[in-house]
């Protein structure tokens, strides 16, 4: 039993992280209508920049702060010379541009960085917390814990910026009525711009806890696809759902990898969150807490 | 011509100030649908304007390219300027034109359905940097006028009724706290009792808060009971226009608009055919 809650709060802490990059998706689908496929992209390079600089001989303080600004302007460059064109084009359309642009990021950032592995040190040591460790008899790493209070913090100060700023309330305006929101004459590039840098804002987040867990790689742009159970399982349109959507796949995966594992011969967790959503998704299409369609005349 | 025949059947109104001036606009909507072929129309300070006419007539492309909202729906303004204020307006977003004092109200009244009836006020105030005691005095006016929208303050405005939407969308406008509001089809879809409400608290809007109204309606009986003016639009071109009080005495208006004619009513078609011949003689 003790086994069990350790393998479950550890993937609990690791759905955190998922909630964290699912977070980014939601953002941008939710106030533009797009699927965001370069958002695993964004996540690479805020890693490899925030590395990269950090390698140059600027500290972290200084590294990430820049990786920062550099992500924002990259943002409100996406919107305004890829997102801002297509406007009113089909959602196909944009989709099939955001794959495009996903392409160029990861280009790009290798072209700027390199192309290898590098080692993030974030200064937290992925040890079992002794304190639990000597009270509960528990082995849970101290580098996920203090991850998912990052990620959980940020998954707050968000949800408390979209329903109690006027900026957040405007996006989900936006969400809800472009139309009805430009006649009451709220900007929509401006709130566009705001979403991208927000979203580019998260990819840094889960690109350092990733990074500093993984290393610095270019197998961080999969955590896209990480992702999609995630989302399929919350909702494409829900912050709420991203986080019980990201909780109950880290869970769920933890779980059948030590469980189920050793019955089918281990691997079990690259394809069970997808099998999960799959059936969720015969359930319950709009997922979780995905908005239904308010249908009134 | 056709300004002939509206000048003919009722003696232009009064030289009032323009306040908002529509001048000879002409629309295309996908670079080929001319609606619009040239509708000029005038709106005096604090005054309530109709603007009347059948199903696609173009009451809406003209609010639309007086809000600057055509471009979302691949429309354009090809002739004509529009003015408000004293200034030229047609080129500015619908942000600066919000800032300038006028918000349409969309027709279908477009409320943010998964935003509480509070929320869709306050993004209203959008474009209003203004202090928290400010936009609070602002929402108790809106509900000082709108009780019902108090009540339900905190309901999902996807879940509301058809006449809380409306209100929902009317006090979201005032919200900005506008000179002039476009409202489109204020009625469609509401009780008889409901709209009378409505138009009420429109016109108590109109005396107490000085907002000048342009007011796109089907619903010519009552649009013209409220109204101070009117125009009369067909297949996009103003072909009547005057004070509300003579169109509605007006023999024409009364039989193809209100339906009170000795006669009884006629036919779309017949109505047709009969306006074509009379315009013509005239
Ligand atoms: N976005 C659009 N694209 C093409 N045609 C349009 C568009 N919107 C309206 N129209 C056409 O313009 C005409 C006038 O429409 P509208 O202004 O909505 O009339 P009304 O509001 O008087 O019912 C109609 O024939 C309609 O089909
Ligand atoms: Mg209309």
């Amino acid at each position: 039993m003790q086994f069990f809650f350790e393998v479950l709060i550890a993937g609990l802490l690791s759905g955190v992280m998922y909630s964290l990059v699912a977070l980014g998706y939601v953002l941008i689908y939710k106030a533009s209508g797009v699927f965001n496929f370069a958002q695993g992209a964004m996540v690479f390079f805020a890693a490899l920049t925030a590395v990269g600089l950090h390698d140059l001989g600027l500290s972290l303080w200084v590294a990430v702060p820049l990786t920062m600004a550099v992500m924002v302007v990259l943002g409100l460059v996406t919107e305004r010379i890829v997102l801002r064109p297509l406007v009113a084009q089909p959602e196909i359309t944009l989709f099939m541009a955001t794959i495009g642009l996903s392409f160029f990021i990861e280009g790009l950032a290798q072209a700027i960085w390199g192309a290898n592995v590098r080692g993030l040190d974030l200064g937290i040591d992925d040890v079992p917390l002794e304190w639990l460790l000597d009270h509960a008899n528990m082995a849970i790493s101290q580098f996920d814990l203090i991850a998912a209070a990052i990620a959980a913090a940020m998954v707050a100060a968000l949800a408390i910026f979209f329903s109690k700023t006027k900026i957040g309330r405007a996006l989900r305006a936006v969400a809800d009525d472009h139309q009805a929101a430009l006649s009451v004459g709220i900007p929509l590039h401006h709130v566009w711009g705001v979403v991208w840098a927000v979203a580019g804002f998260v990819a840094l987040v889960s690109g350092l806890l990733w990074g500093a867990r993984n290393g610095v790689q270019f197998s961080l742009t999969f955590l896209a696809l990480k992702a999609l159970p995630v989302l399929i399982l919350g909702g494409f349109t829900s912050v709420p759902g991203a986080i019980v959507g990201g909780l109950i796949i880290g869970a769920s995966e933890k779980l059948a990898e030590v469980f189920l594992g050793p019955y089918v011969g281990g691997g079990i967790d690259g394809w069970f969150p997808y099998v999960l959503a799959l059936l969720f998704l015969l359930v319950r299409p709009e997922g979780l807490f995905g908005e239904k369609i308010i249908r009134r005349i | 011509m056709t300004a002939q025949t509206a000048s003919n059947t009722v003696p232009a109104p009064a030289a009032a100030k323009a306040y908002l001036s529509v001048n000879n606009v002409e629309v295309i909507y996908d670079h080929v649908i001319l609606v619009l072929k040239g509708v000029s129309l005038d709106v005096p300070e604090g005054k309530i304007v109709a603007l009347l006419g059948a199903n696609g007539a173009g009451k809406s492309t003209t609010l639309k390219a007086i809000s600057t909202l055509l471009h979302g729906e691949r429309g354009e303004i090809t002739k004509g300027s529009v003015e408000f204020r004293g200034e030229r307006v047609d080129r500015l977003t619908p942000n600066e034109l919000v800032k300038r004092g006028m918000v349409q109200v969309m027709e279908g009244r477009h409320c943010f359905g998964h935003l509480t009836v509070e929320e869709n006020l306050l993004t209203g105030a959008y474009t209003r940097d203004i202090p928290r005691g400010e936009l609070k005095a602002s929402l108790e006016l809106v509900y000082h006028y709108f009780p019902r929208l108090k009540m339900r303050r905190s309901a999902q405005a996807g879940y509301t009724s058809g006449g809380e939407q409306q209100m929902t969308a009317i006090g979201r406008a005032l919200m900005a706290k506008p000179a002039m509001i476009l409202l489109d089809e204020p009625s469609m879809g509401l009780a008889p009792q409901i709209v009378e409400e409505i138009f009420e608290i429109v016109h108590d809007l109109n005396v107490r808060e000085k907002v000048s109204f342009l007011l796109a309606e089907q619903n010519t009986m009552v649009a013209l009971r409220y109204a101070d003016l009117g125009y009369i639009l067909e297949n996009g071109r103003v072909v009547m226009e005057g004070e509300a009080r003579e169109l509605s005495a007006n023999e024409d208006v009364k039989e193809f608009y209100l339906g009170l004619s000795t006669s009884g009513r006629k036919s779309f078609r017949d109505v047709k055919h009969y306006r074509r011949r009379k315009r013509w003689l005239a």
